[in-house]
């Protein structure tokens, strides 16, 4: 036995393995996963163009025009379509997602899943047709 | 993130959650899509601005804008933690996050207060 042989004790914090920042892609449910965390993003950019809106609409009839003709172009035309898809992306796994988030209860019996999940779906098909109905009579 | 105001932020989180799902996809449907396509006419700018002064609608408005903001902030910040690994990052990603939400916050007050 040699003087020289040192011994490292054994850390687990020290083990870390080095995983890829495409991790996500390995596997659909990790896929889909991120790609639902990633619809706050088109939420916010969409959250951005009607404060957007709201700014045009408060400086004037041409500050306005500006901006419809704004949302004319090929890019906001890409833009919107996809944020649109990733938009109703977050609604479905919302939607889903609410009986697991809030358990509702009526008479001491739990309401079953898909009975909240339909009216969460009722409740949007309700809505969408007054907020069409209002914007499209133009107040 | 001191953790007493942690509910608060996941309590925004999911009403901008709701919000967004319930309201975003026909408004980006209307707005984003079939306006600029020519689908639909677009509504007249008096019209718009006369809607704008109901208060119901301001309110709508805010609501609408505010929210989302904030639900984006959460979740994103998480996105960036867990997806491209910047735990490191956590309170210069905290700040910029929900000091966006609440800058849009501010702006959107701002304008609906003014408006006329």
């Amino acid at each position: 036995m040699s003087a020289g042989v040192h011994h490292t004790p054994y850390h687990p914090k020290w083990y870390r393995r080095r995983v890829s920042v495409w991790w996500w892609l390995q596997n659909r449910t990790y896929t889909g996963f991120v790609l639902r965390e990633l619809t706050s993003v088109f939420v916010a950019f969409f959250a951005l163009v009607y404060l957007w809106q709201l700014r045009a609409l408060a400086q004037g009839p041409e500050a306005y025009a500006h901006f419809l003709a704004l949302l004319k172009t090929p890019l906001f035309l890409v833009l919107d379509g996809v944020a649109f898809l990733f938009i109703l992306f977050h609604s479905i796994t919302w939607f889903n997602l609410a009986p697991k988030a809030v358990v509702v209860r009526l008479k001491g019996k739990r309401v079953p899943d898909w009975v909240v999940v339909g009216l969460n779906y009722a409740a949007w098909l309700v809505l969408s047709g007054a907020v069409a109905f209002i914007v499209l009579r133009g107040g | 993130m001191p953790r007493s105001i942690t509910p608060l932020l996941w309590l925004l989180f999911s009403a901008g959650g709701t919000v967004a799902a319930l309201l975003f996809p026909v408004h980006v449907l209307l707005t984003g899509l079939a306006v600029p396509l020519g689908w639909l006419e677009a509504p007249s700018y008096e019209s718009v601005r006369g809607l704008v002064r109901n208060p119901v609608a301001r309110l709508y408005v805010f609501v609408f804008i505010s929210l989302p903001l904030f639900h984006w902030a959460h979740r994103f910040r998480y996105t960036l933690y867990d997806g491209l690994q910047l735990k490191h990052l956590t309170e210069l990603i905290a700040v910029l996050c929900y000091g966006t939400a609440i800058l849009g916050t501010a702006m959107t007050a701002y304008l609906l207060w003014n408006i006329t």
